[in-house]
């Protein structure tokens, strides 16, 4: 694929990653598959109403939200990118707080965290990516120490009109933001043959005259370094780039889904590939990297977190009902603090 | 303000006391003033830089302030709006523009889903301080697009504070309050006003805090509404450019000995009902005047206001004149559309007239 092409300039220093780092993203992987497949099962059992499964996507997912500096850099999500949240150390319980229905764009801090509440117009936040990005440029910052915006979205969210007045604008104002495409193929029901005009959501970007690549999103590693270029890219104050990690969204939409109405399991089987998880776990096997305790001892860790993952989640109680009031504003208005006496009173949840 | 500052064109350069201005200047000082005192506000939007917007609102700032303050954008309000959110989680305090009313539609969703729901959303921790700018209503036969009433729509929209100024005065210090406010407020410029004159007093220098703390500022506390003619018989409740036409009727009605109160909501959410129903306490009639179309539009809020308030004390239910449920109309039907003297009179007529059974 052709990240060297575009991106070899600042990426010459970039080191391989060392033994130690490849074993932490293959822990990163087996966390997040254990718990995106759990928290399709606590659907099942009731304790969350619905979750968005991104199954397939660890690499995608893990690879580059390992490459986020949190110091500096900002991430803009959707709501199918667990897996960057958990590869960027946020509090899991209010990352799962959105899923379990107790507060919309979830409990963690964004500010602290460094990523952006999740929200469901998919396209939104890719523009706010853009502003946050244009920020940094406004700051100052001394070359190649600029934070820079990442922003997530899908092959379905590339056919929105925010995505192209985002690229419009971050290349004409060089805004230090990567525009990451986790292509998985579907949009719910529709197949990016018949989302995405133009071949590739990548090939869009010559159009603005943004560097791109296209990545295999079922390789950790080179979605790794391929976010990492990219950043370095930004950060050397050279404007945006977009990266187009091509994946595939092995299980459903959402809980609420039924994908057998729009595609067969013969063609799910095919059409996925190698599963990134495993194809990783062999690699490191064959390099040495890693061996068959470890491995235990990855999957252990993760049954392991995901169980207090979801004791913490179980344990969220209902959220005080004067949140509801006192979260709209700064500075509430008199009509809401009315409306909130009045519920007070006529309601026995005082 | 800063007493070194050099004064934009057009603006004389005492830096206190009342001036004669027209509401384009009264803004584009009181901009002048914010990107002065406040280095996180930025300035954006279409042509809001070299040319100093179309109506000329952002005139010499860029030149003034510099090209990361005050700058120019791509065509595409989604675009605009969208990277003020972005904006505001870095820390700035954007002031965006969008050129004509209409052409907000475009970005509504990036206006509702996302400026007035961020604070929400992150539970407190990421403020949108986004002031939007918007050109609004008609009255200067513009095409299509070009002149619209959108306060109903905003002011539904839970986590936006909506604002129109009718005076200079009122728009160089409620777009100050504006700007410093925590929360995003929908500021509906009258297109049709801006080359009015009238005093503007820059004695206060610091508006913003005074108000918030209470503090009266030039007779008036800019959160809430405003007396703009004191009266007996009625009163008429107004916002934007209808508030000088009420002005005008009450002038001519006081020819017939019909004494009018108007009353300038000025803050369209959260709207003041306390002093709606002082004003309607008083004259136990209203007569609510707006521009939108009449079918849920603020007059129905305005009114449901002062039922529950002076129910027991009013003498007529309350009236309404208002734009009709039509497409805004072409440059030759605007003043058929616009309430005109005639129809406010007519309606102050039915709520005189109006008898019981």
């Amino acid at each position: 694929m052709t990240t060297k092409a575009v991106l070899a300039a600042v990426d010459d220093d970039a080191a391989p990653l060392t033994h130690h780092q490849l074993r932490e993203l293959y822990t990163l992987m087996a966390a997040v598959r254990h718990l995106d497949t759990s928290a399709v099962a606590w659907q099942r059992q009731g304790i969350i109403p619905g979750y968005a499964p991104e199954l397939g996507q660890e690499a995608a997912q893990v690879g580059s939200g390992y490459a986020v500096d949190r110091t500096r850099d900002f991430v803009f999500p959707t709501y199918r990118e667990m897996g960057v949240a958990r590869a960027m150390g946020l509090d899991m319980v209010g990352y799962m707080s959105t899923h379990k229905a107790t507060w919309h764009g979830g409990m963690y801090n964004p500010l602290e965290s460094r990523f952006a509440p999740i929200q469901a117009v998919v396209a939104g936040s890719v523009l706010h990516a853009v502003g946050w990005a244009h920020g940094q440029t406004l700051s100052g910052h001394a070359e190649g120490e600029t934070g820079v915006a990442m922003t997530y979205f899908g092959d379905g969210a590339s056919s929105q009109g925010d995505v192209h007045e985002a690229m419009n604008f971050a290349a004409v104002m060089k805004a230090p933001v990567v525009f990451f495409i986790q292509n998985n193929g579907w949009a719910i029901s529709l197949p990016t043959e018949r989302q995405v005009a133009g071949g590739s959501v990548a090939a869009r970007a010559a159009g603005y005259g943004i560097p791109s690549l296209q990545v295999d999103g079922n390789d950790v590693v080179a979605v790794f370094e391929a976010t990492r270029s990219a950043l370095a890219h930004c950060r050397a104050g050279n404007g945006p780039v977009v990266i187009e990690a091509m994946t595939y969204r092995r299980g459903p939409h959402s809980t609420a889904d039924d994908p057998g109405r729009y595609r067969t399991l013969d063609e799910e089987r095919t059409d996925a590939g190698e599963d990134p998880l495993e194809r990783f776990r062999q690699r490191l096997l064959d390099e040495g990297v890693a061996d068959e305790a470890f491995f235990a001892e990855a999957q252990r860790k993760a049954e392991e977190e995901e169980e207090a993952i979801r004791t913490g989640i179980e344990d969220l109680g209902p959220r005080p009902g004067a949140e509801m009031f006192g979260l709209v504003f700064q500075e509430p208005t008199p009509a809401l603090q009315s409306q909130a006496t009045a519920w007070r009173e006529e309601s026995e949840h005082v | 303000m800063s007493e070194t500052m050099t004064a934009l064109p057009g603006i004389e350069a005492a830096a206190a006391g009342v001036q004669q201005l027209s509401m384009q200047q009264a803004l584009n000082r009181a901009l002048d003033e914010i990107l002065a005192e406040n280095p996180k506000a930025v300035i954006f939007g279409e042509d809001c830089g070299r040319l100093g917007g179309v109506f000329r609102i952002t005139d010499g700032l860029q030149a003034k302030h510099g090209e990361d303050r005050v700058f120019d954008t791509p065509l595409a309000e989604s675009g605009i709006l969208g990277m003020s959110v972005g904006l505001a989680v870095a820390g700035f305090h954007p002031i965006p523009e969008v050129q004509f009313d209409g052409f907000a539609y475009p970005a509504i969703n990036q206006i509702v889903c996302q400026i007035a729901r961020m604070n929400y959303r992150s539970r407190g921790t990421l403020p949108m301080p986004i002031t939007l700018r918007v050109p609004s209503f008609g009255g200067i036969r513009a095409p299509e697009h070009h002149g619209e009433s959108l306060e109903a729509l905003f002011a539904h929209v839970p986590g936006l504070k909506v604002v129109s100024p009718s005076t200079p005065n009122d728009a160089y210090h409620l777009l100050k309050y504006a700007a410093a406010r925590p929360d995003p407020v929908i500021f509906m410029e009258p297109k049709s006003r801006y080359w009015q004159k009238g005093p503007v007093d820059l004695t206060s220098v610091d508006a913003a805090t005074a108000a918030h703390d209470g503090g009266a500022d030039n007779g008036s506390n800019l959160t809430g509404a405003r007396v703009a003619r004191e009266g007996r018989h009625l009163t008429l409740v107004a916002w934007g450019a209808m508030v000088a036409r009420c002005l005008q009727v009450a002038e001519l009605a006081a020819e017939d000995g019909i004494d009018v109160e108007v009353l300038d909501l000025r803050w369209l959410k959260p709207i003041d009902a306390e002093a709606l129903a002082t004003s309607v306490g008083k004259t136990r009639r209203a007569v609510v005047v707006h521009e939108a179309p009449l079918t849920s539009g603020l007059g129905a809020e305005v009114a449901q206001l002062i039922t529950q308030s002076c129910f027991a004390t009013l003498k007529a239910p309350v009236e309404r004149v208002t734009g009709f449920d039509v497409p805004y109309p072409s440059g030759d039907l605007e003043d058929e559309y616009i309430p005109n003297i005639d129809r406010i009179l007519f309606g102050i007529q039915r709520v005189l007239e109006y008898r019981r059974g």
